[in-house]
């Protein structure tokens, strides 16, 4: 099967005022169909760039796609013209954003925001465009859909307009379904209910997903692969469940022991949480030749901070970019 | 019904400011040196002491203060503003004259600023290092800086005297003969100095607030979700970024209101605008306490009306203000 989505040796520049920086440089992937991957990394690793790339919505003047190609079915979405895009976008390719709270119109109701989609794709008359969105509310789990449908986004909660966002999203059934932290800025409560309405639809439409999430406990339960992004680098990639049970990067594992456990039995003696010492360089700093997380690294050796680790394989697909991968396993 | 119920408040309000406006006005207008007697003795060529207490008698003015305010507001809730001496004429008729020049000056004014405003505002904004951009901050500036009477006077000199494409005073041409349409088309002809020049101020302010709330807008979160629903540029810009960005526009208008009014009077006169700007400043010259009295009170009718007016026009633009009430 031939993949869905390829992304190859993508690098993405940034003016910033210390001159360009590759926020994302030489990241490949595939994706296919119905399948999810995961990106994980903390905030700063260029996780958002490159759904934005994808998406085709780089900022302005600010950033660009300044290297490699992102094939979607074959067709090279960095040249493609902004009217090819526009046809692709919230029709072939759709994407969840981060705030809930913000990102629907607050001048519109609901239902002309999901019928609008479905009007420039679909070409569905102003009618069946509105009571598709109410089957789409509907299906979204919104209550009552009949009558919240020309409720205003400030009338309903972030967890229900996230809901919004996925139906508008899932509006034209997508191919591929672009989610950027989807449940950050909503209760532990609402995450659950909004991971398992993203899976279900997304199964239901056959649409893949790209989850961009820093809970790896959603990683877990989610996908299927994930790639895990540092300083704008891949730092390792494989199938989640092996990645998860024998991480090779110490980056990977140090996101994997900062999940905090519950303890069934509660004792005076509270365990210390698990850190990772220090920050994520800065920008300026991104586009060295060694490897970045060298200097969080309990691990690292004079190689490390004077080469940039290319990626080792270690069997199943799972690679990780660690001079030492192999030792500290 | 919430809009009819929203209204009906508003009117309320609006009467009690009135009130008090009415009072305000009078109180401050009793503390000024000079009255109605002096007018009336001035316009006779002078009076002695005898005949200004009689004159005095026979209009009120020995009553105490609260007597004569309590007979103001009486009357003025009949619609009697009184008398002017000073032209002869019931104040209200004097008003009713020349109130409907100042509005089309003062409503054609505002509507230009503010569709012309958006328009620039949105242009600039969309490109916001482009030639339309630096246009717009330099009128900006120079709207800030020239004094709405000097931009007049630079105007008359230049399309009336140097290029003669306008006439320099008044509303009407009393030569203009055919029908209504030929009447229509002189009035416009002559509005056209006074209604830019009264404009350029307010057209900076607008363009200015519709460019920097433009330019936020186009960063927000949703103006993104719209395009990553694939719209194209024109229905991001004009569906989804405009509405929310007029907002700040209209409540901006709405304020403004009172300075446009304040703003008539120095255009009318520097056009001899036969509307009630010049009336202001001739009544306000002669101590024409009854006129003074019935233009601010109109002033301030056509400023309360314009701010609910404002209000209604926000309802309709922003679902939130709607759920607010």
């Amino acid at each position: 099967m031939p993949a869905l989505l390829k992304v190859e040796n993508l690098r993405i520049e940034l003016n910033t005022r210390d001159g360009i920086s590759p926020v994302i440089d030489n990241l490949s992937l595939e994706l296919y169909p119905g399948e999810t991957l995961s990106f994980v990394g903390e905030s700063g690793c260029g996780k958002s760039m490159t759904a934005l790339a994808i998406m085709g919505l780089l900022p302005d003047k600010v950033g660009r796609v300044a290297g490699g190609r992102i094939l979607f079915n074959g067709e090279n979405l960095a040249t493609a013209s902004n009217e090819r895009l526009n046809e692709i976008r919230g029709n072939d390719i759709s994407m969840i954003f981060q705030e809930p709270m913000t990102s629907l119109n607050p001048v519109y109701s609901i239902g002309e925001q999901i019928a609008e989609v479905l009007r420039r794709h679909q070409a569905l008359s102003n009618k069946a465009a509105w009571s598709k969105a109410i089957e789409l509310l509907d299906a979204v789990r919104i209550p009552d859909p009949q009558s919240r449908v020309s409720d205003y986004p400030h009338q309903m909660s972030g967890g229900q307009r996230q809901r919004v966002m996925i139906a508008i999203a899932l509006a034209c059934e997508p191919k591929i379904l672009i989610a950027d932290e989807p449940t950050t800025a909503l209760d532990v409560t609402v995450q659950a209910q909004i991971f398992d309405l993203m899976r279900d639809l997304g199964r239901q439409s056959g649409s893949a997903i790209i989850l961009i999430t820093h809970d790896m406990g959603a990683v877990a339960e989610m996908a299927e692969h994930m790639i895990v992004m540092y300083a704008g680098r891949k730092a390792e990639s494989g199938p989640v469940q092996k990645v998860i049970e024998s991480p090779r990067h110490p980056y990977t594992q140090g996101l994997i022991n900062c999940v905090p456990h519950l303890l069934a039995e509660l004792t005076e003696e509270r365990p210390q949480l698990a850190e990772i010492d220090g920050i994520v360089p800065s920008l300026k700093d991104f586009g060295r030749d060694e490897c970045l997380f060298a200097s969080r690294c309990e691990f690292a050796d004079t190689l490390c901070r004077s080469q940039r680790p290319p990626g080792f394989d270690f069997g199943d697909d799972q690679i990780a970019a660690c001079w030492r991968a192999g030792e500290i396993h | 019904m919430a809009i009819l119920r929203a209204t009906a408040t508003r009117v309320v309000y609006a009467v009690i400011l009135l009130l008090a406006v009415l009072v305000l006005n009078f109180t401050m207008m009793h503390m000024a040196p000079g009255d109605v007697a002096d007018t009336i003795a001035q316009s006779m060529g002078g009076a002695d002491a005898e005949i200004m207490e009689q004159i005095r008698k026979d209009y009120g003015l020995d009553q105490p203060f609260p007597v004569q305010l309590g007979t103001y507001i009486g009357k003025v809730v009949h619609f009697d503003l009184g008398y002017s001496f000073f032209y002869n004429q019931p104040v209200v008729k004097l008003i009713l004259e020349r109130l409907p020049a100042t509005l089309l000056l003062v409503i054609s004014a505002q509507l230009i600023a503010i569709i012309l405003g958006v328009v620039l505002g949105v242009i600039s904004a969309r490109n916001p290092n482009g030639l339309a951009s630096h246009f717009v901050t330099g009128l900006a500036l120079f709207g800030y800086a020239a004094p709405v009477f000097w931009t007049g006077i630079l105007f008359l000199i230049l399309f009336s005297l140097k290029l003669g494409w306008f006439p320099t005073s008044g509303m009407r041409d009393v030569t203009t003969t055919g029908g209504w349409f030929a009447e229509a088309l002189d009035i416009a002809h002559h509005a056209v100095l006074p209604v830019f020049t009264l404009c350029s101020i307010y057209l900076a302010l607008y363009s200015r607030t519709c460019r920097s709330s433009m330019l936020e807008v186009l960063g927000s979160d949703y103006v993104r979700t719209a395009k990553a629903k694939g719209l194209s540029a024109s229905q991001v810009v004009y569906k989804h970024a405009l509405k929310n960005a007029v907002s700040p526009v209209i409540t901006l208008a709405g304020l403004q209101l009172s300075a446009v009014i304040s703003g008539a009077v120095l255009v009318e006169t520097v056009f001899s605008w036969p509307g009630l700007g010049t009336l202001a400043f001739q009544s306000i010259i002669a101590r024409d306490t009854p006129t003074i009295l019935g233009i601010l009170f109109f002033s301030a009718l056509v400023v309360i009306v314009g701010n609910l007016l404002t209000d209604l026009a926000l309802r309709i633009v922003d679902p939130r203000v709607r759920s607010k009430q």
